[in-house]
């Protein structure tokens, strides 16, 4: 299991430092600093071996979280606990930054008191974490008895995500469905990956045990139903349904449920969180095209003109469009024309930088530019890096439709009509690449 | 409120100060500077003076203060062992705080404070807490076991923690059932013989119920402890299955990947023609799939296990590639993993998309990126044929980007695919000696000096090429030295008269003036055979090479079994089985998969009927080193089965090349002249790819050389040995035998062996037979040329079984055109062993008046079964029993219709013979031996189920890898 979980600054100095097992040493600290913060190499693998200990490293911003272990640990595992980690101290006192660690540091050795013992991870909810551990410090000894009780067989019971007793006068619910689309495209046009990755995010503020259950359009339990023989559906639903090749749940949804049934049942947790992640990648509403062309005139100068294209309904408006077009490190000058938005050369970032606020749908519109290169000796050819494109648009490029959120509370008085419930769609580019 | 300033005080006397402080009376001030204390600690600094005045500050109902006076306590208490007695009044205590939060708390502090006394102190207090009402307290004590096993295994015996421990997996909070299952876990790991965790399919339902409902980090436990489980029957194993898969949309990566672990491990136990088989198949894809979604660093050890998944189980993924193709901000870890996946995944469906990118990788900014990603369009070449020509032009085009790197790993590469498609490309090399000179590296230049060499007839200037690289010549690396001398003598044998002085220089130059052992034996040998016999050296050196695999940096299999059993954990990231980076005990332990269905059953002995110790004790688990122990002995040893098992390998490397290659060469020239003796003396130095198989071969390229001078004393043991087999006395008895038998030995119908295209007009067809214990190959050899051929001689390669042709080719008359004649040749196995692929796989060697002709034919195995291989009954359920389960294989004969009786007689006929059989439920179950010509036994099992036309056969075998072979041959007999 995890030996020992060190902070570091960029610059490698210890922020946070514990440790679980007897076998790391202190010199482990030194010795993940010496080998992978101050290695003259780019770190090549997110798992280094030094001296027969493993150590387990992400970054965030300009913060080292690292985990070490002598033994043959779950990686997956230790990974997602150092994510986990980053979760909760975000929940607590927001951006992970030298500063707010520093301010926080009680806090953060009492968290790893309580979400890791011996090096195995325990319940690390933010919401049953909070019931007991404050930044004001600790709650717990001031509390009755019932309260005392209340919170343990919260942390450790089968519902650890949520607590009993909570009330709202107005209950309400709201369902984002955020998806981001994803493409890799030849420069001929042709599709040579794209997949959407969504989440459905929700905002609970529901009285009491509330059991939830989600339906959307999937196209497994829309067949069932239609040949189940509900008429009226059929016809249109075969159109409408989408194929999830995959989905995950947040652990409060019952998993062997929806494996029996493809029925997505469960009590939420209070307040925000994610209920589900899921993929597709059949018959993808791509929101843009990208045409590009990139003419090389002798050695000193670069023609590039690209055409994007809007793709959907013309009463839809897509927003925060951006496009970015690379241009080559011996670039000395660049003259662009554009018919639509504002568009930079950024040096720094040696790309064209080409914004739209906004673009209804089916449309399109169209820049070029010329490009000065300064001579070089390197034989190297330009790697002509893809050109990428960033974009919100109020739909799900899957075709997600959220069917219903039926809610029961059978111990309050109030019924499903009463919830409020909100849904909204946003799609935004993942990594959206058309190579030229 | 901000803490940070705690971290900035670095001024002398700051201890002094501190100690005032957390003297003071003021509690604000005595808890600022435990904070004090605790920044300085955690950047380093040594506080371990302030021990006394900090557990000072310990008795106190500020549970914030506390805390942090335990998280120093932890820190120092081993270093102040006597002061931290202190402390333990108050642990005692608290552990009977009426606040659960508090009496936890202290559990969990002691049993990470490391000092002797305390420990005994920690004892009451644990056992109140293992059965506390509260189930948070319980959890903790849970993990407090494990903490306290830690630091005194004896005293958590003694004290029967354990049993307490047991108890708590059928606890009612599904987090204690966790918590315990993982702390039982570890203990049971540092005690692999111990039956801690006793797994029985009780306990197992209560793991699968907790499942359900505990926490996601308690999923990941129960899911590992549950892979270390081993169902009793394929039944179990399902329905065990159907229960984990739902884990599989789990959000948390980790319970994904531990999900697959127990899939993939307790798959191995379902039939294959099971319909649920196949459903579990497609349900593992897609979340594979989604863990490529993850952050990048679990997309890393998600792709470092698909690795080791697409190895075992390649149609899981198949239909995958795509998101395999690597973006353009993925981190470089990332990207090089898809890339392994990628060369993995590529078939001749999906080539033309899977080159059209590795041409745009090859054109990224990182060096070793687009490295691999050239030498991926060269494995893709060999991998599949098909595409071998697109990838050569792209290597081409690469090769005009002038690129240094790029150039020099695709030469690399084209050397590899001129070795495996031989007389199709070599149109490239001009253009590769066009970019002789931007070569700096070693591996590189030995590549382009191996071709120039090899085809140093069709290169004009390939003297001047060559002396070129002369010049530096003690400046050059061993590999492109050594590559370099064996190219000038290929060169001087191609070209003899102008090239004299070349080959001197460089004989000199390698044989006196170097001190690399392997340069100047290399050098002496070809010296040697150049002035001995000019002929000879030609056939050694100019030889024609076996062509090299396709797939060549697979796992071995027993240790990608291994790794199978350890998915999401470190050691599937490394690749690595974990004895290779844990120190200690602990995962020294080798995990196994279970055998395939059935195997308990078949593990029972045909008499005693009683299963119980199918598991072979742990002692007896191959490693990597005894399996190729076993190969060799395979190889080596024909007459005996008591060759001590392990060999090492560098021995038989050596043994081989004295044995038969040097005996030929420096010798009898009297035999037949036309052929060869293939030792591989002019192989490229073998890149790490395949230099297993080239063990035998190579003369300087391995340091078998020194070797062999150091182990001389084996030689002449194995030597002797090998003539003894099959010889006269031998077959006299055999053919006694082969009198009586039923239904004779299963001829297959002439097949078509050297085409007369190929032949220049000689036409060969033929098969193998075994009559009455002697090894026949009937040939027919057609002359479809005009003229009349005559002078027919044969030879073999060397092959796995050392079939050798026992007399010579009788052709008697001279062959007229559109003649057809039969032969009949003897083969013995006494000849050269080396292994081959496939096992059977025998390279022929004809030699007539007009040239010399080479074809590749394969042998059913069955050629080699001899006719004593009848075991005593013990004898085979002792040999069972002995062989680990590992090397049992399963295959399904379909389509038979025959009884069992029919079929033994049948079997026999062939020397499969039938020892006992066994009626159970209708179905028979026949117990069969059968021993091959090098001793090699082979044990199998066949089940016949009455008017079930599919039979089941489980092979055992000391040497897995002929189990294939064996049940080829089942098949031919049973259905002709």
């Amino acid at each position: 299991m995890i030996g020992g979980l060190f902070i570091y600054n960029h610059k490698g100095e210890v922020l946070i430092s514990r440790v679980y097992r007897d076998d790391i040493g202190r010199n482990a600290v030194d010795a993940f600093r010496v080998n992978v913060i101050h290695a003259r190499q780019q770190v090549r693998s997110p798992v280094t071996n030094i001296a027969r200990t493993s150590f387990f490293h992400v970054k965030r911003s300009n913060i080292w979280l690292a985990a070490v272990t002598k033994q043959n640990v779950n990686a997956a595992m230790v990974f997602e606990f150092l994510y986990k980690m980053c979760d909760v101290m975000t929940a607590y006192f927001g951006k992970i930054s030298e500063e707010n660690i520093k301010n926080n540091f009680v806090l953060i050795y009492e968290l790893l008191d309580e979400i890791l013992d011996f090096g195995y991870p325990q319940n690390s909810e933010t919401g049953a974490l909070k019931t007991f551990i404050t930044q004001q410090g600790i709650k717990s000894q001031h509390l009755t008895k019932e309260e005392q009780s209340q919170i343990t067989s919260q942390v450790t019971g089968q519902i650890g995500w949520r607590r009993e007793g909570i009330k709202y006068r107005r209950n309400e619910l709201f369902l984002d469905v955020l998806e981001s689309v994803n493409l890799l495209m030849s420069p001929q046009g042709q599709v040579l990956s794209a997949h959407v990755s969504g989440r459905v995010v929700m905002k609970s503020y529901l009285s009491g045990m509330p059991e939830c259950k989600f339906g959307m359009n999937d196209k497994i339990v829309i067949d069932k139903q239609g040949k189940g023989g509900t008429t009226d559906d059929t016809g249109k639903s075969g159109k409408q349904s989408i194929a999830i090749d995959d989905c995950t749940f947040h652990q409060c949804v019952r998993l062997s449920k929806f494996d029996s049934e493809r029925s997505i049942s469960f009590i939420p947790p209070d307040g925000e969180y994610e209920l589900m992640r899921y993929r597709t990648t059949k018959d993808i509403i791509l929101p843009f095209r990208v045409i590009p062309l990139v003419r090389e005139v002798g050695r000193t100068k670069l023609e590039v003109k690209v055409v994007i294209k809007s793709n959907f309904k013309p009463s839809l408006l897509a927003q925060k469009i951006e496009v970015r077009i690379p241009t080559p490190l011996n670039t000395s000058g660049v003259q662009v024309i554009c018919m639509k938005g504002k568009a930079k050369y950024k040096a720094s970032e040696n790309a064209i930088v080409w914004k739209i606020k906004r673009m209804v749908g089916m449309k399109e519109s169209q820049i070029s530019a010329e490009i000065e290169l300064l001579p070089t000796n390197d034989k190297k050819k330009w790697a002509r890096p893809p050109i990428s494109m960033n974009f919100e648009v109020p739909f799900a490029p899957s075709g997600l439709k959220v069917r219903y959120l039926k809610v029961f509370e059978p111990k309050l008085n109030y019924s499903d009509h009463d919830v409020i419930k909100w849904v909204r769609y946003i799609g935004r580019s993942g990594i959206y690449e058309t190579r030229c | 409120m901000t803490d940070s300033k705690y971290f900035t005080t670095t001024k002398k006397g700051e201890i002094f100060e501190l100690k005032a402080e957390l003297n003071s009376d003021k509690k604000e001030k005595k808890k600022e500077a435990v904070k004090k204390v605790i920044a300085s600690m955690t950047v380093g600094k040594d506080v371990s003076a302030l021990f006394p005045d900090v557990v000072n500050c310990m008795q106190t109902d500020n549970l914030e203060l506390k805390k942090l006076v335990y998280l120093y306590l932890m820190n120092y208490a081993k270093s102040q062992p006597d002061m931290a007695i202190m402390a333990v009044n108050t642990f005692v205590k608290d552990c009977e705080d009426p606040n659960p939060l508090i009496r936890a708390l202290a559990v969990r502090t002691m049993g990470c404070i490391r000092v002797d006394k305390i420990t005994e102190y920690l004892c009451e207090p644990l056992r109140k807490c293992l059965k506390d009402e509260d189930p948070y307290v319980r959890k903790t004590a849970a993990v407090c076991v494990a903490k306290l096993h830690d630091i005194n295994a004896q005293l958590v015996e003694d004290q029967g923690f354990l049993d307490t421990l047991k108890d708590l997996i059928s606890d009612s909070n599904p987090m204690v059932v966790a918590n315990a299952v993982a702390a039982l876990s570890e203990i049971a790991e540092s005690h692999p013989n111990s039956n801690l965790l006793d797994l029985n399919p009780q306990t197992i339902n209560k793991l699968l119920t907790a499942l359900n409902e505990c926490t996601e980090w308690g999923q990941i436990f129960i899911l590992d402890c549950l892979a270390n489980y081993t169902p009793r029957d394929d039944r179990e194993s399902q329905s065990i299955c159907e229960r984990v898969t739902p884990r599989l949309s789990h959000a948390n990566s980790a319970v994904v990947l531990s999900a697959v672990k127990v899939l993939m491990k307790f798959m191995e136990m379902l039939p294959k023609d099971l319909d649920y088989y196949g459903t579990l198949l497609k349900k593992l894809a897609p979340p594979l799939v989604t863990l490529l979604s993850a952050e990048p660093e679990l997309q890393y050890v998600a792709l470092r296990n698909i690795n080791l998944i697409v190895q075992k189980r390649p149609e899981i993924l198949k239909h995958e590639m795509k998101v395999f193709f690597v973006k353009y901000n993925d981190p470089i870890y990332v990207k090089l993993e898809k890339l392994d996946i990628m060369i993995r995944l590529a078939s001749q469906a999906n080539i033309a998309q899977v080159l059209a990118e590795l041409k745009e990788y090859a054109t990224e900014v990182d060096v070793d990126f687009v490295r691999k990603a050239v030498r991926a369009i060269g494995r893709c070449a060999i991998k599949v044929e098909q595409s071998a020509e697109r990838c050569v032009s792209t290597l081409l085009d690469l090769i005009q980007t002038k690129v240094n790197y790029v150039v020099q790993e695709a030469i690399v590469v084209i050397k590899d695919i001129f070795r495996k498609y031989p007389n199709k490309y070599e149109s490239v090399i001009a253009t590769l000696c066009e970019n002789l000179d931007s070569l700096d590296e070693p591996e590189a230049r030995a590549a382009m000096i191996w071709i120039v060499g090899e085809y140093a007839e069709r290169i004009d200037n390939a003297d001047e090429l060559l002396e070129s690289f002369l010049e530096g010549f003690h400046d050059e690396s061993t590999q492109v030295q050594l590559q370099l001398l064996t190219a000038i003598v290929k060169l001087f044998l191609k070209k003899p008269t102008e090239t004299q002085e070349l080959v001197q220089q460089v004989l000199s130059l390698a044989t006196q003036d170097s001190d690399n052992p392997d340069l100047r034996d290399r050098g002496y040998i070809y010296w040697r055979l150049l002035s001995t016999d000019p002929v000879a050296a030609k056939e050694v050196v100019l030889a024609e090479k076996p062509l090299i695999s396709e797939e060549t940096d697979l796992i071995e299999p027993t240790l990608l079994d291994e790794l199978i059993c350890h998915i999401g954990t470190l050691a599937s990231v490394y690749h690595k089985p974990p004895s290779a980076f844990v120190e200690g005990s602990r995962g020294v332990q080798h995990k196994r998969l279970p055998a395939r269905a059935g195997s308990g059953e078949s593990a029972e002995s045909p008499e005693v009927g009683q299963s119980g110790t199918s598991e072979a004790p742990p002692a007896v688990i191959p490693s990597q080193g005894d399996l190729l122990g076993d190969l060799l002995n395979l190889d080596l040893a024909p007459a005996t089965t008591t060759v001590p098992s392990v060999q090492p390998s560098m021995q038989m490397g050596a043994m081989d090349l004295l044995g038969g290659g040097l005996d030929s060469l420096m010798g009898d020239e009297s035999d037949t002249p036309g052929v060869s003796h293939r030792t591989e003396m002019q192989s490229p130095q073998p890149s790490s790819d395949y230099s297993e198989r080239e063990l035998g071969g190579d003369i300087g390229g391995s340091p078998s050389m020194g070797a062999a001078l150091g182990a001389p004393a084996a030689m002449p043991a194995a030597l002797s040995n090998a003539p003894a087999v099959g010889g006269g006395l031998g077959d006299l008895f055999d053919l006694g035998g082969g009198v009586g038998m039923p239904t004779g030995f299963y001829v297959a119908p002439k097949t078509l062996f050297l085409p007369a295209m190929k032949a220049k007009g000689l036409e060969i067809s033929g098969t193998f037979a075994r009559r009455g214990g002697i090894i026949q190959m009937d040939l027919s050899l057609t002359n479809k040329a005009m003229s009349v051929m005559t002078d027919f001689a044969i030879q073999f390669n060397r092959n796995s079984f050392g079939l050798a042709p026992a007399g010579p080719l009788q052709v008697l008359t001279p062959l007229t055109p559109n003649q057809t004649i039969d032969v009949s040749l003897p083969l013995g196995t006494t000849g050269p062993v080396m292994k081959m692929e496939p096992l059977n796989n025998l390279q022929v060697a004809v030699k007539n008046n007009i040239d010399v002709f080479y074809f590749s034919c394969q042998y059913p195995l069955s050629l080699l079964f001899v006719e004593d291989g009848k075991m005593e009954r013990q004898v085979f359920l002792a040999t069972w029993k002995d062989i680990p389960n590992d090397n049992e294989a399963q295959f399904q004969i379909k389509d038979v219709h025959l009884n069992s009786d029919a079929a033994s007689n049948k079997l026999q006929g062939s020397n499969i013979f039938t020892i006992a059989k066994r009626t159970v439920d209708a179905q028979d179950m026949l117990y069969q031996s059968i021993k091959l010509t090098n001793g090699i036994w082979v044990l199998a099992e066949m089940r016949v189920q009455t008017g079930n036309p599919n039979y089941t056969l489980s092979i055992k075998c000391r040497a897995p890898e002929v189990s294939q072979f064996v049940y080829q041959c089942y098949e031919l007999v049973l259905k002709n």
